[in-house]
């Protein structure tokens, strides 16, 4: 079973119906226990940074936290995937989990924010996620704010600077854009993610 | 690179696309869902599903169409049509949408956007403007119900308002080209494209695939939007992006 973390930050029906589409049983959460039984965990997201607040209130955080420490696979999406990072300057009060190093930034002044739209990933290097896609695959990106790269960053996108698209360490996995989203493209990156 | 969208876009009354459509092959040419994810087979970046139903019987029977259309489609999908409340683009949210598309209403109620944007994020909120050019040309007015009534507000002035407010993306109608297939209004999509740093979907007298081209160009546009010429004008969605890539003009080719 697959849980889908709801902290009410949006688009858990989309994930929710791409995974079913592919034939994958999961259910939506709000709760530590049930994080604990699942096999495999999606943090989803979408909106404001300040969504990820539920996390430290309602012990969710806590419970990932766990949860990415004895290495079951966990997905963020998205906001799930920048609150994986120390913060963000969309809410620069709050914390992120700090498992990858350095915030999140708005884009430059030369281009449009939101970076809206279908882009294409730069992939790097051998990638679990992205198994079976090649670079300059396009998928969906809706997000005001970017994420840096690191080196775990298996996929950046250039859009004004280059910035984390996807990245992995060991069962944690995260991207920016929406595979729910992406087509077939991003259901084969769900895909990937359910046999990893 | 940050692709040019098309957007197809379906006219759903009562649950049933209105417009005619010519594909052959469809069980049934008028559900929306089935269109849809033809449109989303053929190269359609996202649909945008907007409800001219009249009656509250036709607006509940068009949610169940958005419930459906979130089963079955992958790619973004837009609701508009007479979103007039948060509760209402709640509802459309929760059934399955990702963005909605307000008018009228967030002319009336400029808080509707920021209402909208603060529950759902302003990914999640387009604001659909009529704009209709000024008898000397000087400059756009801004129309409201279906472009029945002038409001005397101005283009420019309103995009820049409903982006403080917290709208994600302008979706731009001339009223002028709207219907005429004599191109879309580049000037216009030009002036407003620069007069706001959020992306910009032209609609409004999509023809043929030079008017697209010339809309990304020099209309700036992010995204063009168009409903009955996918279906009789320029074949598929698919030729039309090939078309587009011979121009040199970055479009994602379906798979």
């Amino acid at each position: 079973m697959i849980a889908i973390v709801d902290y009410g930050a949006g688009n858990v029906t989309s994930v929710k119906r791409a995974l079913e589409h592919i034939g994958r049983e999961c259910s939506v959460t709000a709760d530590s226990a049930a994080l604990e039984r699942a096999e495999r965990i999606i943090v989803p997201g979408v909106g404001h940074f300040r969504a990820t607040e539920a996390f430290a209130s309602t012990g969710l955080g806590a419970a990932l936290e766990r949860e990415i420490a004895q290495g079951t696979p966990v997905l963020g999406i998205c906001l799930g995937m920048q609150w994986l990072f120390e913060s963000s300057d969309e809410a620069p009060e709050l914390s992120g989990l700090a498992v990858f190093r350095g915030r999140c930034q708005a884009f430059p002044v030369t281009v449009k924010s939101p970076h809206v739209g279908w882009d294409q990933l730069e992939i790097g290097g051998t990638s679990r996620l992205l198994a079976g896609l090649s670079s300059g695959v396009f998928v969906y990106f809706t997000h005001g704010y970017a994420a840096p790269l690191v080196k775990e960053t298996v996929a950046r996108c250039s859009y004004g600077a280059p910035h984390t698209a996807a990245l992995e360490r060991g069962n944690l996995f995260a991207v920016q854009f929406h595979p729910e989203k992406s087509g077939d493209a991003g259901l084969a990156i769900l895909e990937n993610f359910c046999t990893c | 690179m940050l692709s040019k969208r098309i957007i197809a876009c379906l006219d759903v009354d009562a649950g049933r696309v209105v417009k005619g459509v010519s594909f052959r092959d469809l069980r049934d040419a008028g559900d929306p869902v089935e269109l849809a994810q033809r449109h989303s087979a053929a190269g359609a970046d996202e649909i945008v599903l907007l409800d001219i139903s009249a009656t509250r019987r036709g607006r509940r029977t068009a949610l169940e169409v958005v419930r459906r259309a979130g089963r079955e489609l992958f790619i973004p999908f837009t609701v508009g049509g007479g979103i007039a409340s948060l509760a209402q683009a709640a509802a459309v949210i929760e059934a399955g949408a990702d963005k909605v598309a307000v008018n009228s209403a967030a002319l009336e109620n400029p808080h509707l956007i920021e209402a909208i944007a603060t529950r759902f994020g302003s990914q999640a909120v387009v604001v659909a403007v009529d704009a209709k050019r000024r008898r000397d040309g000087s400059s756009w007015d801004v129309w409201s119900a279906s472009g029945s009534r002038p409001t005397g507000r101005d283009v420019l002035a309103w995009v820049r308002e409903a982006k403080e407010r917290g709208a994600g993306e302008i979706l731009l109608t001339s009223m002028d080209r709207d219907g005429t297939k004599a191109g879309f209004d580049c000037e216009l999509t030009a002036r407003v494209s620069v007069a706001v740093r959020i992306p910009v979907i032209a609609s409004g007298g999509a023809g043929g695939a030079e008017h697209f081209a010339c809309v990304f160009r020099e209309g700036r546009a992010d995204a063009a939007l168009a409903a009955s010429v996918f279906h009789y004008g320029l074949g598929s969605i698919r030729r039309l992006k090939h078309l587009l890539l011979e121009q040199g003009i970055p479009v994602r080719l379906p798979c």
